[in-house]
């Protein structure tokens, strides 16, 4: 018999039709069928959810925030990626 | 390397280091105070880690601490509405302590270990659950009374700095609505009854009131945590302060059902805009959190038979993983 602890889970929720997963919190389960329901249990008594997603935390691969100047500066000077970068005189509409 | 040049390298290293955490330590209060969220993986100062643990987790050890004295009275309530009702609290409570745990658990804290720290004394929970629920009232009471001065401390911490433990308050708080109005029905209920029913509506507040308002903790003199959770922003307002609106929003509602709060010295003063109360007696406050409360060995003992007698569930359960594993693999 094993006395190990279950595997934390990353829980993620479709409120409605029409919306993506959004990540609602973590909890344990021994396998991927009990996370369900527990998900269900923790995280659906009123009726917040009408599709679950589990993932086990342990393969979710983060980006690391103190380096999330380097990351991310690719983009930082691409103002013209913006509609409001360009000037569009004053009447013109429908742009 | 000669001994003296390597006893300058490891000076320099160490302070550089330490420049180095009190810059890291800089960016970090800037953060704070510019009201921007600590996520999981930020930086964080040791102590700030440490004080979120403690904070999380007996926070997590009272709602399920919680569910005793209501379980309690599941099997007797006095109808099926109530029982349903009733069922579906002590439900939430379980839920609050699960985000709770895995909001420790974003701190690297061992979700396991804090369980035991609960089980073996050093952990800490809410006093208030340390006292017995005697009659069917005690549910309204325990409902309006100790679930309305919980919505009061956890309402500001939705606006917690560490972002997890601020979005748990956030369901909590949503969830936690019904179960104090639940509670101030019971007892409305109790209080439009035969006398023997007001009766033991008023002895129910009689019993819950004082501890209630314990459940702010000590005075704002004696409180050694409050200084430094305020300029972290875990807390936003002193115990005192939170003590007061408890008293200030719970008088009205006891009056509206003709019951009397069992205080002599109560009184409103209009100069403050609230009301002056009688002294808390501290000595029962330290007593019960030393150990020494009427239920506190048999909860204790409760939570921690549950944990082994449950330990063959969990064990067989992980042998059903692993079995299915297999087969998957073969």
């Amino acid at each position: 018999m094993t006395n190990k602890e279950w595997p934390l889970w990353e829980v993620f929720i479709r409120s409605k039709q029409g919306l993506s997963h959004k990540h609602f919190g973590s909890l344990r389960a021994s396998d991927e069928k009990m996370a369900i329901e527990n998900a269900r249990d923790v995280y659906t008594r009123r009726s917040e959810g009408i599709s679950i997603w589990v993932v086990e935390s342990s393969n979710i691969v983060a980006s690391d925030p103190s380096k999330a100047d380097s990351l991310y500066d690719p983009s930082n000077s691409k103002v013209y990626r913006h509609p409001t970068f360009y000037d569009v005189p004053d009447g013109i509409e429908h742009m | 390397m000669s001994s003296r040049i390597r006893i300058f390298v490891v000076e320099l290293l160490s302070q550089m280091k330490e420049q180095d955490i009190s810059e890291l330590e800089r960016i970090f209060q800037e953060k704070i105070d510019q009201d921007i969220k600590i996520e999981p993986k930020d930086w964080m100062p040791d102590n700030y880690r440490k004080t979120l643990i403690r904070q999380i987790s007996q926070h997590a050890h009272s709602e399920i601490v919680g569910m005793l004295p209501e379980g309690n009275w599941i099997t007797r309530a006095p109808n099926l509405r109530r029982k349903a009702v009733l069922l579906a609290k002590v439900q939430d409570e379980a839920g609050h302590g699960l985000y709770l745990y895995s909001a420790t658990e974003t701190l690297g804290a061992d979700r396991e270990d804090t369980i035991d720290d609960l089980h073996s004394g050093k952990a800490k929970y809410s006093s208030i659950f340390n006292y017995p629920t005697l009659t069917w009232a005690d549910m309204g009471a325990v409902g309006w009374l100790v679930d309305g001065a919980a919505i009061m401390n956890q309402v500001p911490l939705c606006r917690c700095s560490y972002g997890p433990y601020a979005r748990a308050m956030v369901r909590v708080c949503k969830e936690e609505s019904f179960h104090q109005r639940q509670g101030y029905e019971i007892m409305m209920t109790l209080m439009s009854g035969t006398i023997e029913q007001k009766e033991m509506a008023q002895d129910a507040l009689n019993r819950f009131w004082w501890p209630s308002l314990m459940m702010f903790g000590p005075p704002d003199t004696d409180s050694k945590h409050t200084k430094q959770s305020m300029e972290w922003r875990i807390k936003r307002h002193t115990n005192d302060e939170l003590r007061q609106m408890m008293v200030d929003f719970t008088v009205p509602q006891a009056e509206a059902i003709g019951l009397t709060i069992p205080d002599p010295d109560l009184k409103w003063n209009e100069e403050k805009g609230g009301y002056d109360y009688g002294e808390i007696d501290w000595d029962e406050f330290w007593n019960v959190v030393k150990g020494n409360g009427p239920c506190n060995k048999d909860r204790i003992d409760t939570r921690r038979k549950a944990k082994e007698n449950g330990a063959w569930v969990r064990e067989a359960a992980n042998a059903h993983a692993e079995k299915r594993k297999d087969r998957k693999i073969a």
